[in-house]
């Protein structure tokens, strides 16, 4: 067999903390073949990033040298060269792209200077062959106009466009390895479609291998060839992309595909891990995922897991594979269903009619108003009784902004929106502040959502007192008791401060405060998209539960496909300020109509693809809502725009019972 | 960009008013012209003739805000707070309580104080963003650690003892320079540099450990790890990615208080026998000379705005990201 | 924490509040003086009693507790804080003023009251107040810095340096046993600190003993070995050397002048340590003073934004743009010309200097708080929209309360870092100001007055350097243990460097 590209060995890395030594990098092997695809696959914490870093030997802070094992490039040992020759492996034969774009460029060099470094660097290219190959770079990875873009500074450019450099700036030295770490999570899906579609190209035409860091199946099963799942600083399976997506081995990995929300599981609780992550400054005993294990047993808590052949290419770390063993029987565990039935009256909650928040931009020497962001730009929705409307856009279309501005935390520049009947567009001070109770909103960030020097009872009851409901004292201590144990948390936990728990169980928080007021309705703004998988699916299933036994409306604000397809009962796809899309959830994601809604569906990347397939790509970034294009705002990236679509905006179209679309394509 | 400043200037002249209301309300209401007088004569026994005397030599004598006796016109400018304060306004600054034409004072004596501050404050900024750099290059080591220290205990002596130290040492034991004077054109130099160095020396401190901070800020940024992924070298990552940065909050710093350099530094000025704006203002506060204090309040609250509009215009020199509307 | 924690707290201040000042009013009646509560000393014990109250209220909030057991485990940190309190112990004893009563040889009518007013730091240093000489003289002198024609009984007059009135005057021969008695006095002086150190340091290992339920044995083991969480062994060390000074300065002081005495013959060492009161109260009060404004107007101009934003950026912008010395010499030229003229005011001079120190510490207030209100406005700026302040506003909460359990919580650390970071720059800028002439009143005791004294005599040969060391000295311990203690503060407190 060939000799390998990169070849890992115990890797271990470890920082000392206060709290001990936190090894966030234990005793980890891997092999990357030339040309090869790998994914290091984890949730966030489990130590990935670090290992790539280690690689890199780019670690933060005084770390340097607490890294031990080996890593060997062509043989070489990357952690025995002085720093000297290590500067020549960076940025020449391993590079590596982050994850956040727009911090990782330098914010006062041009985009030109930034590649240019490293041509200069490593390729010793100056003048007019410098300039040709930066244009060439460019070009390379997809940037219009590459010569003009040389010029500019990365504030100028999107998110996207920003990645893009990146990737430019990590081909400069022609590396055999890139490293991507986590390159497409903070971009929207649209864009990552089109990134993960540039390293795809770009890696058959150099020939490069790429070291794939990422928590996302999808991407996994649309770009790498082999994958290794981590968990708590250990690699615990490793396996060929296929293998993996069919039959994945260690419980930790299945219980991942599992947690996954979609369409067929619409009528059962998800699947989820118990607990969370543990810190890495302990000691572990036995295998450190027993704890959360559905199928540990004594042994497990007791003696660490070895690596076990498990198939051709493919090995894991349990102890359920170890033929030498004893182990118990599979205690099937039938999923919890959903009693879909409970429906609903049919009742409308809330009823928004062109609904507009415009936000003035105020310019010159009289700062006169000299146009607006259209933020939110004439939307009607309508929520009945005890369902789900899920609003889906990329980031930047409005959807948060309509969220707060129908709670009327933002005040509408023009529209109504009627709650139960009633315009609470019109409501002020005081009539408005009692009415508050009854719709309420949980944020995307577990972190900030609470006061960090407020206790959790304090922080539940807050509602209840400011709106005078639940009686003294001693009733609202109960209620707050009640709302804990409701969203499965304890009681003693109310004396605790929100920085002792975990981002899911701070978001099991903010449900109990919101639920302490009693509300019908309940904005969700992308509440789990700060949260991993397993987390995620206990959201998910605790929003469900709730739904059915108070019977509560939900306006979930999500990017996430999948999400939609498991909890929402409508959906309104949005796309800059406006909806251009909106019916029952299996019409639009099973029948879209409009080009846009068809494209982010295709966009997303798929589990369970027995081959990578061909991922449609929406082209160009979504434009600017401070200058939104004439005519269809989508037409400038529409592959199917015509001559119309350019003059005037389409009107709303129902093309089948209760799915209406806004598109020239229907009319 | 032009439409900005002529903005900013604007702005400029609600503070300014207000400044000018504020100091009007110390001199002349808070006390009266009379109680100034009598200060001024020795409390005891002033005849009021004495007094009237006085106001009259200084044009104190009239109605504060309103002149019922007046014309026209002259109802409101025939007043100490037209006089006095609405003048300021461009510039001209009347005449001293003791008689001598303000105006022509701060144009004469604004030079010297700028021969000081100036090299001072340059100098300052070089070597106190060497020094933090060096620190910066071996952090964590014991350099940095004791760099650090050094600088706390640098901060932490008065700056009077810098001066009388400075001028014990090199003026009075070793006796390099003279202690204090001053003389025009070439021959300021042998006056200049003592006051320099003991400026520069007193400013490391605190300078060092402050662009020490902001490097450190910086050097934990985001891009400073693609920088050394790229390879570059540690130095080549402090000076063209973190230096490059750093730069935009220290420069932007510094313009704030150039235009203030005019001003001078009272201290200095006064133990080293400057004949600039620091001294001078040292010495109406002493005289009690409200005349002139007025005037370098006015003095100084423009050049502060000045500062301002400088610091919004070097913005946008420095940092691409930063267009003014 | 329970609320009844926080009650009982609140019972233990005010008990010993009372207890405080029944004791005080005792002592007061029986020696027959009559207090007197200058400004100042009314605001040190404001301040006094705010901090003890935050104290009680943080012990019982992790929160609070957790960045300042931060703050404590910093060796550095724990050494200043010591220093720091031993300076705050001698101006508190300086902040309690009376007059002594004054015998008037008629006991039936109302008592007369001395025109000086005292300090129980005074009376503690009376050997030093009242030994006085004509002169200079140096530190340890025996004789007079300055020449003086004498007349023998005789009748023959000759230039001699005079013997001291009281420094070295228990020497029969100072040429020969100068040398030995001081050294004998040190020896002396070290021993009594070593006996003050142990007494010192008993009740302390005796309470953590108690607190860790240990041995005395294994408990000193354990603080000297540095096993403990904070490092106790600081405290002791710092208080060791404290405790040296102390006993040095007990042996040595009655007998000579340490410091030196100044152009009157007033002793060094005592003006120096009178000192302390007044660059603490400028380093303290100030803030105090400022801190309302600050604080309410900074948070207000973020939260509200609009015309109130308007408002009070335009009030510090304009404050702002006037040098802070030109406003502060202004105001103090102005405060001098209205004391001049309204004499009647003020019952003593001591008064009347409190008073100027008092509206010292306003004005450099006023010129000072618009930093920190600049810093407030932006972070409430950011906060408003912050997510848990956007579901406050959800609940239908109101504003007031919003500001009260959101944003002020949540600013504090900003302020607390300032607070502590302008001490040390306060302390400086009284001893420049005072050279300026703007500075506290010429007659009260303080560093600037100080070196502004001795700096006329700088030409003069040889040079008299005492002053000048005595308040270099002084001033450099207290800014240097101020700027520690601020470096350990704002690492506990300050979120972006906790992270790193």
């Amino acid at each position: 067999m060939q000799q390998p590209l990169l070849e890992v060995n115990h890797l271990t890395t470890w920082f000392d903390t206060r709290e001990g030594k936190a090894r966030v990098v234990d005793g980890n092997s891997f092999r990357i073949h030339r040309g090869e695809t790998f994914a290091l696959l984890g949730e966030s914490g489990c130590g990935k990033s670090m290992t790539a870093l280690s690689i890199m030997r780019l670690l933060p802070g005084q770390a340097q040298g607490n890294i031990s094992g080996q890593v060997l490039l062509d043989g070489e040992d990357l952690l025995q060269l002085p720093e000297a020759a290590m500067r020549r492996v960076r940025g020449n034969r391993i590079a590596m792209i982050f994850q956040e774009p727009m911090t990782s460029l330098n914010p006062v060099l041009t985009v030109g200077e930034q590649i240019a470094e490293v041509l200069r660097r490593h390729r010793g290219l100056s003048g007019a062959a410098l300039q040709r190959r930066l244009e060439e770079l460019l070009a390379q990875v997809g940037i219009p106009a590459p010569r003009q873009r040389l010029g500019e500074y990365p504030h100028q450019l999107s998110g996207g466009m920003k990645q893009r450099v990146m990737i430019a700036i990590a081909l400069a030295g022609e590396p055999d390895l890139l490293i991507a770490d986590e390159p497409t999570t903070a971009l929207d899906v649209t864009i990552q479609a089109q990134v993960l579609g540039l390293l795809k190209e770009l890696q058959s035409q150099t020939g490069m291998a790429v070291l794939m860091i990422t928590h996302d199946l999808g991407v996994v099963s649309e770009m790498v060839d082999r994958v290794a799942v981590m968990y708590a600083g250990q690699i615990v399976e490793q396996a060929g992309r296929a293998d993996f997506f069919a039959q994945p081995q260690h419980p930790y990995s299945q219980k991942l595909f599992e947690a996954l929300p979609d369409m067929d599981k619409r009528d059962r609780l998800l699947s989820v891990i118990p607990g969370s992550v543990p810190p890495l400054t302990q000691t572990f005993q036995g295998c450190r995922f027993a704890p959360r294990c559905h199928r540990a047993w004594e042994l497990c808590h007791q003696r660490e897991p070895q690596w076990l052949p498990a198939g051709e290419g493919r090995s894991v770390r349990c102890h359920l594979y170890d033929r030498r063993v004893p182990h118990p029987q599979q205690t099937g565990e039938a999923p919890q269903p959903l009693d879909l039935a409970h429906a609903t009256t049919g009742e409308v909650l809330l009823e928004v009619r062109d609904l507009k928040v415009h936000f003035p931009i105020r310019k010159g020497l009289l700062k006169r108003v000299r146009g607006h962001v259209y933020a939110v730009d004439g939307v009607d929705l309508s929520l009945r009784h005890g369902q789900t409307l899920a609003l889906v856009g990329e980031s930047g279309c409005g959807k948060t902004t309509l969220g707060k501005s129908i709670l009327q935390l933002l005040r509408p520049t023009a529209g109504e929106v009627c709650f139960q009947g009633e315009d609470l567009t019109r409501l002020r001070g005081e009539a408005l502040r009692r009415r508050r109770r009854d719709f309420q909103i949980i944020f995307q960030d577990p972190f900030s959502s609470m006061n960090p020097r407020m206790m959790v009872g304090d922080i539940i009851a807050e509602g209840m007192q400011a709106q005078g409901i639940g009686g003294d004292r001693e009733q609202r201590l109960a209620r707050v008791d009640e709302l804990l144990q409701q969203v499965g948390l304890k009681p003693e936990h109310k004396f605790k401060y929100p920085h002792e728990f975990s981002g899911g169980q701070r978001q099991r928080i903010c449900i109990a405060r919101t639920l302490a007021v009693n509300p019908k309705l309940i904005v969700c703004d992308e509440p789990t998209s700060a949260l991993d998988v397993s987390v995620q699916a206990q959201i998910l299933n605790l929003l469900r539960r709730l739904q059915q036994a108070l019977r509560l409306s939900y306006l979930f604000i999500t990017h996430d496909i999948s999400v939609v397809s498991y909890l929402a009962d409508d959906v309104a796809v949005m796309y800059l300020g406006r909806v251009v899309e909106q019916g029952p959830v299996g019409a639009i994601l099973g029948e879209a109509r409009h080009p846009y809604t068809r494209a982010l569906l295709a966009a997303v990347p798929r589990v369970h693809a027995d081959v990578p397939r061909q991922m449609v790509k929406l082209e160009g970034d979504p434009p600017s809502p401070m200058d939104p294009p004439a005519g269809c705002h989508f037409h400038p990236r529409c592959p199917q725009a015509s001559a119309i679509c350019r003059e005037c905006y389409p009107e709303q179209r129902q093309v089948a019972s209760g799915h209406w679309v806004r598109c020239h394509l229907y009319s | 960009m032009l439409a900005y400043i002529v903005r900013r200037l604007l702005y400029a002249v609600p503070i300014l008013i207000g400044v000018n209301l504020l100091t009007f309300l110390l001199f002349f209401v808070v006390n009266t012209p009379d109680d100034m007088a009598r200060m001024q004569l020795g409390m005891k026994r002033v005849s009021e003739e004495a007094i009237t005397n006085w106001k009259q030599e200084r044009g104190y004598d009239k109605p504060v805000i309103y002149n019922a006796e007046a014309e026209g016109v002259e109802r409101f400018t025939e007043t100490i707070f037209f006089q006095h304060s609405v003048r300021l306004f461009v510039f001209d600054f009347g005449r001293s309580d003791s008689g001598r034409d303000i105006g022509h004072d701060i144009a004469e004596r604004m030079w010297p104080s700028l021969a000081i501050a100036l090299p001072t404050f340059v100098i300052g900024i070089l070597v106190n963003i060497t020094f933090a750099l060096l620190m910066v290059f071996f952090r964590a080591t014991y350099v940095d650690l004791w760099g650090v220290v050094l600088c706390v205990i640098l901060m932490s002596i008065s700056g009077l003892f810098y001066i009388i130290g400075g001028q014990y040492l090199v003026g009075k034991v070793l006796h390099l320079v003279p202690i204090s004077g001053y003389d025009d054109g070439i021959n300021a130099i042998k006056f200049v540099i003592l006051p320099v160095l003991i400026g520069v020396i007193s400013g490391i401190g605190s300078g060092t450990r402050w662009y020490r901070t902001i490097f450190l800020e910086e050097s934990g940024k985001d891009y400073v790890r693609t920088a050394r992924a790229k390879g570059l070298s540690e130095l080549q990552v402090l000076f063209r990615h973190v230096l490059r940065n750093a730069l935009i909050p220290i420069l932007t710093g510094a313009v704030v208080v150039l235009p203030l350099l005019f001003m001078g530094s009272l201290i200095m000025e006064s133990f080293f026998g400057i004949p600039g704006l620091g001294s001078y203002t040292i010495d109406a506060i002493n005289g009690q000379d409200f005349a002139i204090v007025r005037a370098m309040v006015f003095l100084g609250s423009v050049l502060y705005i000045l500062g301002l509009l400088l610091t919004d215009i070097s913005y946008t020199l420095v940092d691409p990201r930063i267009r003014l509307q | 924490m329970s609320p009844l924690s926080a009650r009982k707290g609140i019972f233990m201040l005010l008990g010993l509040l009372v207890a405080l000042g029944g004791f005080y009013a005792g002592a007061m009646a029986f020696t027959g003086a009559k207090p007197v509560l200058l400004w100042t000393d009314a605001l040190v014990y404001v301040l006094v009693v705010a901090i003890v109250g935050f104290v009680l209220y943080a012990r019982s909030r992790e929160h609070l507790r957790d960045p300042w057991r931060q703050v404590f485990r910093r060796r550095l940190g724990l050494a200043s804080l010591v220093v720091l309190l031993a300076y705050v112990f001698i101006g508190l004893l300086d902040s309690v003023h009376f007059r002594t009563a004054v015998d008037t040889g008629e006991g039936e009518r109302p008592a007369a009251y001395a025109g000086e007013v005292l300090s129980v730091l005074d009376l503690v240093l009376t050997p030093l107040r009242e030994s006085s000489e004509k002169t200079y003289s140096a530190p340890f002198a025996t004789h007079s810095f300055a020449k003086e024609t004498v007349e023998y009984p005789d009748g023959s007059r000759a230039r001699i340096y005079p013997r001291l009135r009281h420094g070295g005057a228990h020497l029969a021969d100072p040429e020969r046993e100068h040398a030995a008695d001081i050294l004998a006095k040190l020896a002396w002086g070290s021993l009594l600190g070593l006996i003050i150190w142990v007494l010192l340091v008993l009740p302390l290992v005796a309470w953590l003993a108690r607190r860790w339920r240990m041995s005395w044995n294994v408990a000193l083991g354990r603080i000297f070995r540095g096993r403990c969480d904070i490092p106790w062994w600081v405290v002791l060390l710092t208080l060791a050397v404290l405790c040296l000074l102390l006993g040095l300065a007990l042996v040595l002081a009655p007998h000579y002048h340490v410091f030196g005495t100044d152009k009157v013959g007033e002793d060094v060492f005592y003006q120096s340590l009178k000192s302390i009161r007044t660059g603490l109260v400028i380093g303290t009060l100030t803030t105090l003073i400022m801190l309302p404004f600050a604080v309410l107007l900074g948070i207000s101009a973020g939260y509200f934004r609009g015309w109130v934003d308007d408002v009070i950026q335009y009030l510090y912008t304009t404050l702002n743009s006037i040098p802070g010395v030109l406003l502060i010499a202004a105001a103090v030229l102005m405060l001098q010309v209205y004391m001049a003229n309204h004499p009647e005011l003020f019952e003593t001079d001591a008064q009347r200097a409190d008073l100027r120190l008092f509206f010292l510490c306003v004005i450099l207030g006023i010129t000072s708080w618009t930093g920190l209100c600049r810093m407030l406005r932006g972070e409430a700026l950011k906060l408003r929209e912050v997510d848990y302040v956007q579901a406050a506003t959800a609940f239908g909460v109101r504003h007031g309360r919003i500001i009260g359990r959101h944003i002020q919580p949540n600013v504090m650390h900003i302020v607390l870092i300032s607070v502590v970071l302008d001490f040390s720059g306060l302390v400086l800028a009284e001893a420049v100001l005072s050279y300026v002439g703007v500075g506290v009143d010429p007659t009260m005791y303080s560093w600037g007055n100080l070196i502004n004294g001795a700096r006329l005599e700088m030409a003069r040969e040889p040079m008299v350097w005492w002053s000048l060391l005595a308040a270099f000295v002084f001033m450099f311990v207290l800014v240097l243990a101020a700027n520690l203690f601020a470096d350990a503060v704002r690492d506990a407190f300050d979120p972006r460097l906790r992270k790193q």
